[in-house]
Formats: structure tokens, C-alpha cells, sequence
């Protein structure tokens, strides 16, 4: 009995991509893959994504639901690392002038964004897919009229606008690991260490007065009134928060990767991360800290694994449609469980 | 007035917006024309697929891309087996309505489930479906699925091509009967054929179905208890516009002429939304005159944006993206006019029936 | 015809091990007119739902006893059944499509259609409705009614009453309708209105229609029915024909008890008449069910006031107004100083606590331990319970939290494993104690308590009375007590205030005669 229940909880689609995780690192030495390596990458992608992933959790606490709007985050940081290499500071510095832009225009159109969102309680998710979608798009007209004049972000030859890739390479490229001396280590100690400060943030901040507040409004709203909150306000603090760290993330992310993508690469950054929070046994209004970790975990490594194991079956990369499958497989089985209205 | 005219707020905007913008273009009256015609009988079927969902209170569905895919698995075997021309289109319909039917079905179920997030459900069940459609398609035909025409397929010997040449069936609905009036070319015949879906739609909500899907979308809970089949109406629904979805997919290609197998259908879901919401429709309430002028309006934004943006702002790419974040702020704009709208509407009705109490009360004691 | 249409024989009813009717006798002749009345908890809408076959009796064990239509016995296991042997049922809310016509409305899920062969391939579906038939079955439905309404226009537009009035002839345009409930009508209507209802409800009568009219009007009841049948406590206790009694009589049955067992309360509290805690000038409540109506009270300082009322009268709507749950408007002044509505931190802040009647639903987060539950309002007011890092976060103290509650785990003999406990895990009588928990460490100046023994067993209603009791005389808060049990208010209260209409009826000392509260209740005390 006690195990049918477990099953429930943690539902079928869960326990089916756990096993198929673990199936495929079994199966990786009858392949011929090099496990470490595999396992390695997984980790790598996890210190790129965690913190993104993470950013989710302010809005599902306060009951702003999914943030289908995430680019607008994602495009805050990617102005605040446009604005950092524009600055041309280098290193830990300009690591740290992205942050810090990133999280200033995180702010600003998160508090946009929340306001919108306020307007439209009960159809939040929809709505926040197409602010979402507009602003990658209005963002675009920006990276081509903005004023920006670095030799390393425009185009050559004298053309108008960003490139569409800009490489960090020389600026803060891998910049946790090199500022911790490691770079000879592949395991991303740096991000991790990072996701941590912010996950610890994130769980202190859910301990304060405020933080309290928000989850009030998430769990019952009808008490949060009750005990005085103000509703509206809570849920524009957590489109800020969730902003904020999208921003963050983003930075984070790219600072791993060795590159900016600008222009239409944001536009569909919010499912991969959505479906991750989702497989990690996070719903539409509760979600902690572990979700992040095992969801994040679970879904890059099925994205690293999938090609490698996949074509070493059936000689073909059947990786991109297997994501699709899965990722919105999962955010389909969190929409239509009952009782998470 | 006052009302109609906040009830109609977008499509004045977008219109007032094109006038502005058009004459600076650069672009000829004629040919501008042309091209309206073209994609008004291109596109208005799709559109029009949308509406029945809406009646029946569940919102923008955006599982019209499962009808397109399964219009397009139609021509995939059309054109592998070598069927041209009238018959072709003919007998894709026919073949796309099981697909169609099934999908739809699998659709409204998932969508039952769901209440009260139709919307954001159906979006990602078409992105899902997208991925199964990719398994059948990419990887499933010419290999499991027998495929004749070797010619259709990858140099690697199973999955369908990134681009199908429709040529066999290309313009069969169009060239039909053919109209040219002041140089403009018109498909008379695509044209009755979604004049034949107009009238369907009208003859549809005054039937006993029709009915009962106009209940069913104001109040489920009073719907149910008069003793309407609640879950099957809305799953009829669902089908009804899947089937019609992909009839309208077959429109479209038959028209373009080539089929991106796995593209084509990826923004119909968005543009026809957006194009019926550009045209005054909402989330809860569309008409066939929304659809048609959403139509004209939106591909009016397609046509003049990247000669405008190029003649003002020196870039037809800065138009293009002008473009796009117009059609997703619409969506967007529109979405939250409406939660808006229902939120002040019911404070109204609150506040009315307060007073009318208050009201009645006042007339006994003066009696 | 002297035929019985319905008959009921020895039915009962429990919920789990909570009796809620017993032994009911009774029985409706074609074209009679039946008024069931009784108190809030007495039973009524539960025999309703069993005649009207409503699942969830089917859900809960079913019923005892036996149903005869007809002399058929007839045991209805959803509404439909019921509808097809006759009886229809006109509920509180409103059950209309709010953008159809009157006519759409009425022949709903009915519609005559044309006919057409395409029905043999798709069904019934496909048939076009024959708009001019829908239409005439309508208005001979209103026609019947007695009354003059456009069939034509659409719900949204219409006046309340002729809602209400649509929602009748939809059943009785039921060819099969012999028996009609119908559950408090004239609570929307102005007198006008339910006189015409009355009318309406005779001219069915005299067509052979036979009606339950449920109604606390005990003016109405006596104009319009020819039986009156008085539940309480789950028994009938009287079934008497109209002409033979009056409006006091049925007031005595609906509220007297056998016993008179009360303890008599001995004010040895000094409370001074002048010193006036909070006062309500024109108050309005826009609380669905629950409306209070340009309503006047003074509250004096130190004393335990009770709220009666039957349901929808308002009662409840006063706290929740004040409290700025729902919509208000008018006058509210506390120690003198006037309190913004609709802001529910500013009576907060100034002093005022509420215990709501929605015990799972406002006053508690279920999933949240018992500890959270009872500091959360005190750390978002008041600021309590947190430790500072730094002088900028302002985090919550577990140990204080935990200390405050275990405090109170013992004062109020909360029965859990330990504070951390998940609160929707603990009886219903222990979430109460949690929710008063929550309201003492506010420590509030006034209180309002909502029904604060519903759903809990004998033991802890007791329990939970005298921890309000003692609280008011410990700590001279002042506490507002709604509740449906009128002995309850009469145990602790000093006063009662009667709400019927939205408005307070009458200010009674608790020591009043339970009957004199009563008749207030009912509206026949005082200047009627």
C-alpha cells in the first residue's frame, strides 16, 4: 500500500524519466561511452542551468504560476552582459558588472511585468508566454538600434547592430572556475558554488517576514488576505524576484557556455527550464529547493545522454525530437493534474 | 458606442497603425491587393477552424497545429502516391479526417482535464504532438511506415525531406475556377469552399449541438445539471476543429505549393490566433467578420512591415521584428484586456445588484 | 383528488455518526401547498436533496426509510431520476446561462428541433432548433405563471426577480412536473415581488401542482400554504394545516427547546453602557448569501456580544465586512476613531482579530504546522516572532514560535503530536483551538469569533465556549460571537443582537425568553 502511494506521489511520468535516465548510464559501458565523461557533462550543464531553473521558484510560491515569461529575465541579463563587455571590464569585474546590471534590469521589467500579470489574475500563464514572446521580439529592434560601439559585439565591416553570437572568450569565459584556480579541474565547482549562494538566498529569504508573506499568497490566499497581506503586492515582489534571477542565470550561464546569444535565441528559454522544475517534483504552485536540483540533474542528463546512447543503439541522433517529447510531455502532465487550480 | 468602440479597440489600432504606415512603404496599391486576396483564401479556413472552441468556452485553441499535422501526413501519402491535381486534395481531406479525428479526441480529453487552462494546455499539447509527429514522420516513414516514393525521402534512406514538392496537387483548389478582376487573380473557387465554412459555422450554432456548446461555454455547472453531457460536448468540439484544421492545412499548402514537413505547421497555432484576435475576437467571443478582418489586418502588418521598416528606419530586418512583436503583443494586449474586462464586469454586476437592494429597500419603506 | 403525491415514511439520515434526521412522517396531496420550516442545521436541506436524489446523499450511506410517488415507491439515485417522475426543484442560486434568452433558458437542454434526416448518421446534434416552437412553449410556461415577462430578453438584463421567476416556469414547462421545491424564493425579492410570487405559487397550485415552499417568512407561509411542516433538530415536530395555527405558534416549534436546562448566566462583569468599542453606521456587506444591509450596532467595551440570525440573514457578514474579507461600505468607528474598509491590515493593525467561520479555508494554511499557523498574523502585523541578521533580515524565530505555541498547546489542551504538526491533520475541534491559538497571541482588543463551535463534538464545544468565556474576563476583551446555535449565545453572551434582513432586528439581554429571540429571528418581533 505504502508503495502505491509513493508512486502517486510522485507520479508516472517522473518515475518513467528517472528509469530512463538511469537505463541509459547503465547502459553506457555496453556502448563504449565513457561514463565519467557523460556523468561530467551532465554536471556541467547543471551548474549552467540551476540557477535558471531556480529562478522559477519565487513566482510558483506566490502562485504567479509557471514563468512562461521568462525571456523577459533572460533579456535583462543578456542587456547587462552587453553592457558589461560595451564597458570593457574584464574578468571577476566584469562578471561582476553584468550581475549587476543584469539584476537592475531585472528589477525594472520584472516590476513591469508584474504589473501586467496583476491584471490578469487566472489567465497568468498564457499572458506570460506572449510578454514573454513580444519582449524577445522588441529586444531584437534594440540590439540593432541601440548605440553599442564594441569592436567585439558589432558587426564587422562597419554593419549596424549586434552580432548574433558574442564570444566571452576574452572576458569572463569560465570566470568562477579561473577566479577559484581551478581551471584544470572539468568539474564546474564554480557554478555550483554559486547555486548554492543563491539557493541559500532563496530559502533564507522564504524564512523572512516578507518571504512568509509570499508563500501565504501561494498557499491560501484566501488566509493571506485574511492576515492582512496585500496580495497585489506579493506577486509583483515574486515577478521581480524571478526576474532578477533570470537574469542572473542567464549571465551565469553564458559565462559557461563562452557566449552571448542574442536576438531570437531567448524565445523559448522558459520551457527547457520549466520542464526541469516540473520533472524534479515541483506543480503549478509549490516548488522547493530540491526540486530545482533533481529536476535540473534529471533533464540535462537526459539531454546529454540521449544522443551519445541513442545513436549508439539505433545509429541515429534522435535527440532533439526525444527533448521535445519529454519536455512537454512533462509540463502537460503538471497542467492537467486535479486540484492545483 | 462608447462600448463598441472599446470592445474594438485592437483592430482600430492595428488599422489606424497600416494607415500610417503604408503609404510609406513604397508599395502599389494593385499588387497589394493581389496579395491580400491570395492569403485571405489561403489562410481564412485555418481561422475560421478556431471558432467552434471558442463558442464552446475553451478559449484560443491552439491544437489546430494537431490538425495541421495530420493534414499534412494526408499529402505525404497523396504525393507518394502520385495522385494529382483535384482528386489529390480530395482524397488528402478525406485521409486527414481519421488522423484528424483521433488527435482531436486525444485533444479535448487532455483539454477536460485541464479546465480552466485550456489555453496554455493546448499550446504545449501542440508542441508535444509536434515531437510524435517528428517520430512518425523523421524517423517512423520509409522505414516502419512503408514509403513508395523513394524519392521523398532522406539521402539516409528513411524520414520524410524538409521540403515536399507539392507540384502535383500545387494551385488544384485554385486554378478550379479562376477570376481576374483589374489584374487581380482570384480563387473562386477556394473562395466558396471557406464561404462554404462560413455558412457551416452560422448553421452549426443553431443546432441542437450548437446549442448546447453556447451552454456549456457560458456556465458548465448549469449546462451539466440541465442534463448536458458536459466532457463530450467540449471533446466535440475540439474534434470538430481538428478536422476542420487540417482541411484548412491542406488549403494552405495546396496554395504555397510546397510543404516544409517540419515547419509548416509549427506557427499556424500563433498566427491564426493572433490574425483572429488582431481581427476584435477574444478569448470567450469570436465572430466570422472578426475572423475575416483579423485576416486582411494581420497579413496587412506582414506585407508592409519590412518595406516600411526599411523606407524609416533604414531595415527591413528592424520591420520584420516590428512585425513579430506586434502580432505577440496583440495576443498579449488582448489576453489581459479580456481578464481585465470579466474582472470589471463582474464588479459591475456586484455593484448593480447591491443597489438594486439597496434600491428595493428604499421603495418598500416609502410605500 | 385526494391522491397522494408524495409520501414520506420514517426516513432518516446520518452523516457518519451525526444524526441529522429522524423519523420524518409527512405527505403532499396533489395541488397542496406545503411550507417546511425550520432553524439552520434543522434538517430542511438535507430532506430536500434526498427527494431530490442528489448524489451526495447516494455518497454518504444513503438514507433510511421510504419514498412513495404515487404510490410507487422510488428510490432516486441523481436529479434526473427525480425529474422524471415529477418533481422539480428551484435551488437558492441561481441556475441560469447568463447570456441566453428567457426563452433559451426555459426549454434548456429541451429545445424542440426540426427534423431532419441527417440525424440518422450524426445524432441528434445535428437537428436545427425550431426557434418559433421554443419560443411559444416559453411564454405558455410564463403564461402559466401568471405574469407578463419578455421571453425574448436576455438573463444579464433582467431584474433579479423575474430570474427567479424564469428559473420557476423552466420547470414547470417540464411536462412531467406534478411536484415543485422551492428553496427560499423570496430571499432576493422586495415585498412587492414575493407577493407576486405567492400568486403565482397559488394559480400552480390550482392547476393541480403540487409545492414545498421553503421559506423562514413566517408571514408567507401562513398567506400562501395550505400545510406548514416544522423540522428541528432533525424532527419533525409539527405538521399542522395553516388555518389551525399562527405565526407565533410555529416560531415556538421552530425554536423551543424541551428543556429548559440553561444555566443562568450571572453578569458579575461591570460594563458601562456608555463606553462604546465599536460602532457601525449604515453598514453594508456585499457578501454573497450573506448581505447585511444598511445596518446600525454599538458594541460596548468588555462584553461578550452575540450575533443570531438565521442563514443569509446577514450575521455572518458583518465580521467579514468589517474585517475587509468582502466588499463594505458605511460608517465603522473603533475606540472612537473611524477604520478605512476594505483594507483587511488596518483593523488589523488597530487591534481587532477575526476567527472566521471558513476555519480550513481563511484560517488556516492546512499544509503549514500548527506553530506557523498560530504566529503567522502576529509576525506579519505585529512583527513578532523574528530575529535579525544584521539589522537588515528580519527572519523568523523557530524557537520563539515554537515556545509560543506549545504555550498554547497546553491552555487550550490541543490534542497533536508535538507544534510541528501538519494543522490539517488535527480534528476539527483542535483546528478551532488552533485558530483561537493564533487569534490570543494577536492579542486583539476586540475579537469577532464566527460559529466557533461548527462541526466539532459535544466535548470541545464546550471547551471552546469557556476558553472564550475565561479569555473575555482575563484579559476585558471585548468579543463578538456569531453563531446559528441561539443557546450557545444565550451560555456566555451578555447581549444578543437578532440580524434578519441584513439589518439588527433587536437587542436582547442573554437572559431574554428564547422565543422573544426567536420571533426576531423569524421577523415577527418588534414592529412588524
Amino acid at each position: 500500500m505504502n508503495v502505491k502511494a509513493h508512486i502517486n506521489k510522485l507520479g508516472w511520468p517522473r518515475i518513467i524519466i528517472g528509469l530512463f535516465l538511469a537505463s541509459m548510464y547503465i547502459s553506457c559501458p555496453f556502448l563504449g561511452l565513457d561514463l565519467k565523461a557523460a556523468l561530467n557533462d551532465t554536471f556541467i550543464r547543471f551548474g549552467m542551468n540551476a540557477v535558471l531553473v531556480l529562478s522559477l521558484v519565487p513566482m510558483i510560491q506566490a502562485g504567479t504560476g509557471l514563468n512562461f515569461g521568462m525571456p523577459l529575465g533572460v533579456e535583462a541579463g543578456l542587456l547587462g552582459a552587453t553592457i558589461s563587455i560595451e564597458l570593457g571590464a574584464k574578468g571577476f569585474n566584469g562578471f561582476l558588472v553584468a550581475i549587476l546590471f543584469a539584476i537592475i534590469f531585472g528589477i525594472i521589467f520584472g516590476w513591469i511585468y508584474g504589473l501586467i500579470l496583476n491584471k490578469a489574475k487566472g489567465g497568468e500563464m498564457m499572458i506570460a508566454t506572449y510578454v514573454g514572446f513580444s519582449s524577445v521580439a522588441l529586444m531584437c529592434i534594440m540590439w540593432l538600434i541601440l548605440p553599442f560601439k564594441s569592436q567585439d559585439m558589432i558587426w564587422a565591416y562597419g554593419g549596424s547592430g549586434l552580432r548574433t553570437t558574442i564570444s566571452v572568450e576574452n572576458y569572463w569565459y569560465r570566470i568562477l572556475e579561473k577566479v577559484l584556480n581551478l581551471k584544470n579541474i572539468n568539474f564546474p565547482i564554480g557554478e555550483v558554488i554559486i547555486f548554492i549562494i543563491f539557493a541559500f538566498i532563496i530559502s533564507m529569504f522564504f524564512k523572512t517576514k516578507s518571504g512568509l508573506a509570499m508563500k501565504a499568497v501561494g498557499t491560501n490566499e484566501k488566509f493571506a488576505k485574511a492576515t492582512g497581506i496585500n496580495i497585489e503586492k506579493e506577486r509583483i515582489k515574486s515577478v521581480v524576484l524571478s526576474s532578477m534571477l533570470a537574469a542572473i542565470g542567464i549571465v551565469i550561464y553564458q559565462q559557461s557556455f563562452g557566449f552571448v546569444q542574442l536576438y531570437l535565441a531567448p524565445f523559448y528559454m522558459a520551457f527547457p527550464a520549466i520542464a526541469a522544475i516540473l520533472i524534479g517534483g515541483a506543480s503549478v504552485k509549490k516548488a522547493t529547493i530540491l526540486n530545482v536540483v533533481i529536476g535540473t540533474f534529471l533533464f540535462q542528463g537526459i539531454l546529454t545522454m540521449t544522443p551519445s546512447v541513442v545513436n549508439g543503439i539505433i545509429k541515429t541522433d534522435m535527440s532533439e525530437t526525444i527533448r521535445i517529447i519529454v519536455s512537454n510531455g512533462m509540463i502537460l502532465y503538471a497542467l492537467t493534474r486535479k486540484g492545483e487550480l | 458606442m462608447k462600448k463598441n468602440l472599446i470592445n474594438n479597440i485592437v483592430p482600430i489600432l492595428i488599422l489606424t497603425l497600416i494607415a500610417l504606415v503604408f503609404p510609406l512603404s513604397g508599395l502599389r496599391v494593385i499588387p497589394t491587393i493581389q496579395e491580400i486576396v491570395l492569403r485571405l483564401s489561403r489562410n481564412l479556413f485555418l481561422v475560421l477552424s478556431l471558432l467552434i472552441p471558442i463558442v464552446a468556452g475553451m478559449g484560443l485553441n491552439f491544437g489546430i497545429v494537431l490538425g495541421a499535422m495530420a493534414g499534412q501526413i494526408a499529402l505525404i501519402f497523396i504525393t507518394d502516391w502520385h495522385i494529382i491535381g483535384i482528386q489529390g486534395i480530395f482524397l488528402a481531406t478525406i485521409i486527414s479526417i481519421p488522423f484528424s479525428v483521433l488527435l482531436g479526441i486525444l485533444a479535448g480529453k487532455i483539454l477536460n482535464k485541464a479546465k480552466g487552462r485550456e489555453m496554455i494546455t493546448s499550446m504545449i499539447l501542440g508542441f508535444f504532438i509536434n515531437g510524435v509527429y517528428q517520430l512518425v514522420v523523421l524517423y517512423g516513414m520509409g522505414n516502419i511506415i512503408h514509403i513508395t516514393d523513394k524519392k521523398l525521402l532522406l539521402s539516409r534512406g528513411y524520414g520524410v525531406r524538409n521540403a515536399v514538392d507539392l507540384i502535383n496537387v500545387r494551385r488544384g483548389l485554385d486554378s478550379l475556377i479562376n477570376l481576374k478582376i483589374y489584374n487581380v487573380e482570384i480563387p473562386i473557387f477556394t473562395l466558396l469552399i471557406i464561404a462554404g465554412l462560413g455558412f457551416f459555422t452560422i448553421w452549426f450554432r443553431k443546432t441542437k449541438l450548437g446549442q448546447d456548446m453556447r451552454a456549456v461555454g457560458q456556465d458548465m455547472e448549469v449546462a451539466r445539471s440541465s442534463g448536458i453531457n458536459v466532457p463530450k460536448t467540449r471533446v466535440l468540439a475540439i474534434v470538430i476543429s481538428t478536422v476542420l484544421a487540417g482541411f484548412g492545412q491542406i488549403i494552405y499548402l495546396q496554395n504555397i505549393g510546397t510543404m516544409n514537413t517540419y515547419n509548416s505547421h509549427e506557427q499556424i497555432g500563433m498566427f491564426s490566433i493572433a490574425a483572429l484576435l488582431v481581427g476584435g475576437a477574444s478569448s470567450s467571443k469570436a465572430t466570422i467578420f472578426n475572423a475575416i478582418s483579423g485576416v486582411i489586418l494581420f497579413h496587412m502588418l506582414f506585407i508592409v512591415s519590412p518595406n516600411a521598416g526599411k523606407n524609416i528606419m533604414g531595415s527591413a530586418e528592424i520591420g520584420e521584428y516590428f512585425r513579430v512583436f506586434i502580432s505577440y503583443g496583440i495576443v498579449a494586449l488582448t489576453l489581459v484586456l479580456h481578464q481585465w474586462r470579466r474582472k470589471k464586469e463582474k464588479e459591475y454586476k456586484r455593484k448593480k445588484e447591491m443597489e438594486a437592494i439597496m434600491k428595493g429597500e428604499l421603495n418598500e419603506k416609502s410605500i | 383528488m385526494e391522491e397522494k403525491l408524495l409520501e414520506i415514511k420514517n426516513l432518516s439520515k446520518s452523516f457518519g455518526e451525526n444524526t441529522v434526521l429522524k423519523d420524518i412522517n409527512f405527505h403532499i396531496k396533489e395541488g397542496e401547498i406545503i411550507g417546511l420550516v425550520g432553524e439552520n442545521g434543522a434538517g430542511k436541506s438535507t430532506l430536500m436533496k434526498i427527494i431530490f436524489g442528489m448524489s451526495v446523499i447516494k455518497d454518504t450511506g444513503g438514507y433510511k426509510g421510504e419514498i412513495k410517488v404515487n404510490g410507487k415507491v422510488v428510490n432516486f439515485s441523481n436529479p434526473f431520476e427525480a425529474l422524471e417522475e415529477g418533481i422539480g426543484m428551484v435551488h437558492q442560486e441561481f441556475s441560469l446561462i447568463p447570456g441566453f434568452k428567457a426563452s433559451e433558458n426555459i426549454v434548456l437542454n429541451r429545445e424542440s428541433t426540426k427534423k431532419s434526416f441527417l440525424e440518422n448518421f450524426f445524432g441528434e446534434g445535428v437537428t436545427r432548433l425550431d426557434v418559433d416552437a421554443n419560443t411559444n412553449r416559453s411564454e405558455k410556461a410564463i403564461d402559466k405563471l401568471g405574469l407578463k415577462i419578455n421571453s425574448e430578453e436576455v438573463i444579464t438584463n433582467m431584474p433579479v426577480a423575474h430570474m427567479q421567476f424564469i428559473e420557476i416556469a423552466r420547470e414547470i414547462e417540464r411536462e412531467k412536473t406534478k411536484l415543485l421545491i422551492l428553496d427560499e424564493p423570496t430571499a432576493v425579492l422586495t415585498e412587492k415581488e414575493s407577493e407576486i410570487l405567492i400568486e403565482t405559487i397559488k394559480k400552480l397550485s390550482k392547476k393541480g401542482i403540487s409545492i414545498i415552499f421553503i421559506t423562514h417568512r413566517l408571514d408567507e407561509i401562513i398567506e400562501a400554504c395550505d400545510k406548514v411542516v416544522v423540522l428541528r433538530d432533525g424532527l419533525m415536530i409539527k405538521s399542522i394545516p395553516t388555518s389551525e395555527t399562527n405565526v407565533e405558534e410555529i416560531t415556538q416549534w421552530m425554536i423551543g427547546r424541551k428543556v429548559e436546562s440553561n444555566k443562568e448566566k450571572t453578569s458579575d462583569k461591570e460594563i458601562d453602557e456608555e463606553n462604546i468599542i465599536l460602532e457601525l453606521k449604515n453598514f453594508n456587506v456585499d457578501m454573497p448569501g450573506e448581505r447585511v444591509k444598511n445596518l446600525n450596532l454599538k458594541v460596548r467595551k468588555g462584553e461578550i456580544l452575540g450575533l443570531a440570525g438565521m442563514a443569509g440573514q446577514g450575521k455572518i457578514g458583518i465580521a467579514n465586512g468589517v474585517m475587509g474579507l468582502y466588499l463594505s461600505s458605511g460608517e465603522v468607528k473603533f475606540k472612537g476613531e473611524d477604520i478605512k474598509t476594505n483594507l483587511p491590515a488596518e483593523p488589523l493593525k488597530k487591534g481587532m482579530f477575526f476567527v472566521s467561520e471558513d476555519r480550513k479555508g481563511v484560517g488556516l494554511i492546512l499544509d503549514e504546522s500548527i506553530a506557523m499557523n498560530i504566529a503567522y498574523p502576529s509576525i506579519q502585523i505585529k512583527k513578532q516572532f523574528l530575529k535579525s541578521f544584521g539589522k537588515v533580515f528580519n527572519y523568523r524565530d523557530i524557537k520563539e514560535i515554537t515556545n509560543n505555541a506549545n504555550d498554547y498547546l497546553k491552555k487550550l489542551k490541543i490534542k497533536c503530536m508535538s507544534s510541528e504538526q501538519r494543522v490539517a491533520e488535527l480534528s476539527g475541534g483542535n483546528q478551532q483551538k488552533v485558530c483561537l491559538a493564533k487569534a490570543f497571541t494577536m492579542d486583539p482588543e476586540l475579537m469577532f469569533v464566527s460559529e466557533p463551535t461548527r462541526g466539532i463534538d459535544v466535548g470541545a464545544k464546550k471547551l471552546v465556549l469557556d476558553i472564550l468565556e475565561k479569555y473575555n474576563k482575563e484579559n476585558k476583551t471585548t468579543i463578538i460571537i456569531t453563531s446559528s446555535e441561539v443557546e450557545e449565545l444565550r451560555m456566555i453572551c451578555d447581549r444578543i443582537a437578532v440580524v434578519n434582513e441584513g439589518k439588527v432586528a433587536a437587542i436582547l439581554p442573554a437572559t431574554a425568553d428564547i422565543i422573544e429571540i426567536g420571533k426576531h429571528m423569524v421577523g415577527v418581533g418588534g414592529d412588524k
